[in-house]
């Protein structure tokens, strides 16, 4: 292994700030009882304070009220209440049309994939060459039967962030249910559900450097969610389960570290890194809008050469990133993003993931591109396509 | 997990590149995953035989298909021709200490990309060309079309990379 470490994947899992560790920490060892009622033992009564305390912290951050945010066990967990809980609620009372767009993140997409086996209809937006919805056909599409539309915040692979606003807009003036992934934007990008008019909002933990298996849902007042996941009456009885205490207070105490500052040094580093591996590495796209995206993502495809080879080659030199090559996956399925935004399967083969965090300097993007032009000439090299030796 | 082996052929390839004015020129690819391979030979007749004198590959693709391509020109060199479209899947990955199981398509592509060289060869030579190798021929140019590639792309020169 090499000595030094770039870990250059923040979107997929961040490293936990100490920060965060020693605000949980309490929780495992001192205050480890079950969140009472207030009429409870002393114990239980301080637990319940922490979980409520990190509620206000996280619904803050939203602009929601206290009881509009639930605590769930990460992003897939609040994406399936999200869709199936709507579904379970309105499917037999208002249609049973669901919206959601072809680049949807796994828990949003596999959702809406289990959904039509149950008997929903879905339609899949459409995307442009940057990875932004169609809005015609999404005001096409809405019809007295749907019952949810589901547009992700900001794609988790190219980055790009859709126009919620007016998404949230449309949704509201055909008034039919609108909920969003924010798993990549949260903290990141400012969100005020007083602004953008959705009415559910999925946020995670672990993008922050908070936690992992812990996420959360914002639910607007009055919107329809069923519940089912049974057992207890926590989370204002919409989701049954022990209060993951030290998870939810690690989740605000990240969401406290977050800065605007950090977020501009994020911003930077990526900047930086589409500059100059554009400039100094022929044949190179940029995957996803080249402004309008996340502060932390950086997607480039690399022409004539596989991804899986780059990673690989890049991790003997200490760098983790990751790609959209079907070599790569274990489905061997090339990214479903890439191939929406017409990206043919050259592209997505030789697509990489750059994503940043709090642990990142300059010098880790330097010197990523400096090992790329190296490793990118030689597999070219050996590559049948493109120029000859 | 890699083997060792295919660690040491996908970082260090054997017989990497292309030969000037090959006697056959093969080309494989993959229309799942879009890994493509060249390989070019040279051929040599010594008592009525006919040797493969010297083998080069070109290989865009994961780990596994470059070492499955180094490892293929490594099985197919000095063999002759009857011998090497004999060359299987499971010998380039037993000689590589073994593949992935999801991996195990990229070592039939090796195969495929080696006998489309020696089937070049030989219908260019008017040899008569045996019923499986015709067989697999047709099969590799269908899957290989598959990937949007053919022959002229790889032989088309793209100006200015790096």
């Amino acid at each position: 292994m090499p000595e030094k470490t770039s870990y250059l994947d923040n979107a997929a899992a961040t490293r936990l700030d100490e920060r965060v560790m020693d605000a949980m920490k309490p929780y495992f060892f001192d205050i480890y009882a079950v969140a009472t009622s207030e009429f409870g033992y002393s114990l239980g009564i301080e637990a319940r304070e922490a979980v409520d305390n990190s509620r206000n912290i996280i619904a803050n951050a939203l602009g929601a009220d206290s009881d509009e945010f639930i605590f769930t066990s990460g992003s897939t967990e609040s994406g399936n209440i999200a869709l199936k809980g709507v579904a379970l609620a309105l499917g037999n009372k208002k249609g049973k049309h669901i919206i959601v767009s072809k680049i949807e993140d796994f828990p949003v997409l596999q959702s809406a994939k289990a959904l039509e086996k149950q008997g929903f209809f879905v339609t899949y937006l459409n995307v442009d060459k940057d990875g932004f919805v169609d809005l015609e056909q999404l005001k096409e599409s809405i019809t007295g039967e749907t019952i949810l539309v589901s547009v992700q915040h900001a794609n988790q692979e190219i980055g790009t962030v859709q126009d919620i606003e007016e998404i949230g807009r449309i949704c509201r003036e055909k008034k039919t249910f609108f909920h969003t992934d924010a798993t990549h934007t949260f903290a990141r990008l400012p969100i005020d559900v007083k602004k953008i008019q959705a009415d559910m909002i999925t946020v995670s933990a672990n993008t922050i450097h908070g936690p992992k298996g812990v996420g959360g849902l914002y639910i607007r007042k009055e919107t329809p969610v069923a519940k089912w996941m049974d057992g207890g009456f926590q989370e204002f009885n919409l989701r049954a389960g022990q209060e993951n205490i030290p998870g939810a207070v690690g989740f605000a105490k990240a969401v406290e570290l977050v800065t605007p500052e950090e977020n501009a040094k994020l911003k930077d580093m990526r900047d930086r890194l589409i500059d100059l591996v554009l400039e100094k590495i022929p044949h190179t796209t940029l995957n996803g809008h080249r402004t309008k995206r996340t502060p932390q993502n950086a997607n480039i495809t690399f022409h004539f050469v596989e991804g899986e080879s780059l990673t690989l080659h890049l991790d003997m030199r200490g760098f983790s990133v990751s790609t959209g090559s079907a070599c790569f996956s274990r489905s061997l399925e090339s990214s479903h993003v890439i191939r929406g935004i017409g990206g043919d399967h050259e592209r997505a083969h030789g697509s990489l993931r750059f994503t940043f965090g709090r642990y990142n300097s300059m010098d880790d993007v330097d010197s990523v591109v400096s090992a790329l032009e190296d490793i990118v000439r030689s597999l070219r090299k050996i590559s049948p396509l493109g120029k000859k030796d | 997990m890699y083997s060792e082996k295919v660690i040491d052929h996908f970082t260090n390839p054997r017989n990497a590149g292309e030969l000037k004015n090959p006697d056959g020129v093969g080309l494989a690819g993959n229309p799942v995953c879009g890994d493509v391979m060249k390989i070019t030979i040279k051929v040599r007749k010594e008592n009525c035989k006919d040797f493969i004198d010297d083998v080069k590959f070109k290989t865009m693709g994961c780990a596994a298909a470059i070492a499955t391509s180094s490892m293929v020109t490594e099985l197919a060199k000095g063999k002759t021709i009857n011998d090497a479209m004999k060359i299987t899947r499971i010998d380039i990955s037993d000689a590589l200490c073994g593949l992935p199981q999801v991996k195990m398509h990229c070592s039939n592509l090796a195969a495929d990309a080696l006998n489309e060289a020696i089937y070049d060869y030989m219908s260019k030579r008017n040899l008569t060309i045996p019923d499986d190798l015709e067989s697999r021929h047709k099969k590799t140019i269908k899957e290989t079309e598959g990937t949007g590639h053919k022959h002229d792309d790889a032989d088309a020169p793209v100006d200015e990379c790096g």
